[in-house]
């Protein structure tokens, strides 16, 4: 490891730990609303879970409000906080449309809101922030990973897809292909949609494996998400070939069973879209409180690229715990 | 006898089926290649063999419900809680065999109480249905606790990877269902009766035939195919997907199903030929994934083949081919 990588660690070191203790000093003690949208998939769970632990660990008050996929229970869980009269809210919005009113009545109550993980189609000027991920950063990061990976090699690729039409679907697809434009060697030869299920990527990888001359064909899959990644490498396996050497395979979400298949050498990077929606938006909410900081209308999570060098045991252990 | 056969094999929908194989022969020339690799066949006709299978499943079941002029909506929520029954009692260290018929058995009991929403307290069968079929996935969750339950556990694996004689275990059972099946219903009078129930179950009734009994393990019956397939689904991927699994395919059965000609209107039903229906759906999802279309046309071909296979069958067309008198022909015979 060299000096300036030394350094810079230290130094993002310093930066959490010092905005820790700021958001520390200042959260304490507070009471903060959650309206979170239900427990839909594992992720969900984990950011859940994430959240609950932020807040633990700041001496926040959390109260938490499960909307089960419904836009009105979010609505009344507000007005009920407005009604409590909390210091702050955290919303997950279940759709975009629908909350200039009850984010009016929380801004005429100075009540703070802030949008985890996804976006509303409202005057900006009635929330805070909000906190979420790149979609393209994610697809871009992977794509960046294979090229690195692979060199000056020739690599032909089979992307397995989201849903058709999903914004995750078409975003991590623009990211991936933005990474690979300009390395001719790295071709997408094949791409289908898995639905983001495991069940969907197992058949069309098999399907993949078949029309590519048995697999020997294929370099590498895409898939933009692990539960497809997952179902494929059982297809890989199925098919006689080896995921992560014979073809290798790279995803987006870093769920725990990609992490189990990494420490069994079956997959090969997985880039984490993180549970941790909740840490950035405290720590925006305590330099909001302490002086009046306007943080920016959108805060980028990291987009962390994971690989079989990262310990997967021990994030595979972390993950499992957190409900996902 | 001999000439009865041949006619058999003339019906519209083996000829849609090799149709769209000979299609799928033609956008990729590998289609037919099969090849015997680690003790068992691999190749993309054998994929369709074995994705196929837990439609057939489903259809066989579906079969039976809608010649009664019923509908079960509700088998592909069984599918998502019976895999989760299965999974989270391997992980909870019950052996295979114990977890497998705790499966099964759940999938019967939601099979009764649709024949008891049904039969008994006489609830239309598409709104009867419907309550299991929004409420299972939400039993599946709470069973899984809203994440996927993934097992190791070989012989359950196995239900849903194995081979047999070197096919893909999943259509051995597939296979032996439908003969069970289609032997209970044609070599005892079970089937006349059921027609029987879907034609006018009030005549049925007044004719002596325990309509209600037999409704309830009718509905029994396609739950309980429900559990299999259910089962086979979450050994295929080593985990229990309670938002997932099944999700929608309650629809391709009764697809399958209407293709393999059975009235929806009740009184006419093939349990072989439902197969078949559900063969030619897996047929045309794989050969779009071999043939490299773009996904976005994935439905949009699915469709326009069910159309062509559908219009088959119209007795208008058929007879324009030459199909319609040989199914006359047919029926006569019967």
């Amino acid at each position: 490891m060299t000096i300036i990588s030394k350094l810079a660690i230290a130094a993002s070191l310093a930066t959490a730990l010092t905005s820790v203790s700021i958001a520390q000093e200042n959260l304490q003690g507070l009471t903060v609303g959650f309206s979170q949208i239900g427990s839909e998939s594992g992720w969900r769970a984990a950011e859940t879970s994430v959240t609950k632990q932020q807040a633990e660990a700041l001496g926040i008050d959390l109260k938490f409000a499960d909307a089960q996929q419904k836009q009105e229970n979010q609505i009344k869980a507000i007005r009920g906080f407005i009604a409590q009269g909390v210091d702050a809210i955290l919303v997950a919005p279940v759709v975009a449309t629908g909350w200039d009113d009850v984010l009016a009545e929380a801004k005429e109550a100075e009540i703070p809101v802030l949008l985890l993980d996804r976006g509303v189609d409202a005057p900006e000027d009635l929330y805070l922030t909000m906190v979420a991920s790149d979609q393209v950063l994610e697809g871009r990061v992977a794509g960046d990973w294979l090229v690195a990976d692979v060199g000056d090699a020739d690599c032909k690729v089979v992307e397995l897809q989201g849903t058709v039409g999903s914004t995750p679907a078409i975003n991590r697809k623009q990211g991936f292909e933005e990474a690979i434009a300009g390395h001719d060697n790295i071709t997408i030869i094949r791409s289908q949609t898995g639905d983001f299920t495991r069940a969907k990527g197992k058949e069309v990888m098999e399907g993949f494996i078949k029309a590519e001359n048995g697999g020997a064909d294929i370099c590498a899959v895409y898939a933009h998400n692990d539960d497809m990644a997952v179902g494929a490498i059982q297809a890989i396996k199925d098919a006689g070939l080896k995921p992560g050497t014979d073809i290798k395979v790279v995803s987006i979400d870093g769920v725990p069973d990609i992490f189990s298949a990494m420490v069994a050498g079956e997959a090969n990077a997985t880039v984490e879209l993180t549970p941790n929606m909740a840490g950035p938006a405290f720590e925006a909410l305590a330099a909001y409180l302490k002086d009046g900081t306007e943080p920016p209308k959108t805060i980028i999570t990291e987009s962390k690229l994971y690989t079989p060098a990262d310990n997967p045991q021990g994030e595979y252990d972390t993950r499992k715990s957190l409900g996902y | 006898m001999k000439r009865f056969q041949l006619e058999r094999l003339a019906n519209p929908q083996l000829l849609a089926l090799v149709a769209v194989l000979l299609i799928n022969w033609l956008l990729f020339p590998n289609f037919f290649r099969i090849t015997w690799q680690d003790g068992r066949l691999f190749g993309s006709v054998i994929d369709v063999l074995n994705r196929g299978a837990p439609v057939a499943i489903l259809a066989i079941g579906m079969t039976a419900v809608i010649a009664t002029k019923g509908v079960d909506l509700s088998v592909g929520a069984i599918m998502a809680v019976c895999g989760a029954v299965a999974a989270t009692m391997v992980v909870a260290g019950y052996p295979t065999p114990v977890a497998v018929i705790a499966a099964l058995s759940v999938g019967l009991v939601c099979g009764l109480w649709n024949g008891f929403l049904v039969a008994v307290l006489d609830i239309q069968p598409i709104v009867a249905t419907l309550v299991l079929m929004v409420a299972g996935r939400g039993i599946a969750q709470l069973i899984t606790e809203g994440s996927i339950v993934t097992f190791n556990e070989p012989s359950l694996i196995f239900i849903g990877t194995g081979s047999f004689l070197g096919f893909p275990m999943a259509a051995v059972i597939a296979l032996v269902l439908m003969i069970a099946v289609t032997l209970l219903v044609r070599r005892t009078a079970i089937g006349l009766f059921i027609q029987a129930i879907g034609v006018n179950r009030a005549a049925a009734s007044l004719a002596g035939i325990h309509s209600r009994m037999l409704l309830v393990l009718v509905y029994a019956l396609s739950g309980f195919c429900a559990a299999i397939a259910g089962i086979i689904v979450a050994a295929d991927i080593r985990g229990a997907d309670a938002n997932n699994s099944g999700l929608w395919l309650e629809l391709d059965a009764i697809l399958a199903v209407v293709i393999g000609g059975t009235s929806l209107l009740g009184g006419k039903f093939s349990i072989p030929l439902a197969v078949v229906g559900a063969l030619i759906i897996q047929a045309m999802n794989t050969g779009i994934l071999v043939s490299g279309f773009r996904p976005e046309f994935n439905l949009i071909v699915k469709a326009g083949m069910i159309i062509l296979i559908l219009m088959l069958q119209s007795p208008l067309i058929g007879n324009a081919l030459g199909f319609f008198k040989r199914d006359t022909r047919q029926a006569g015979s019967k």
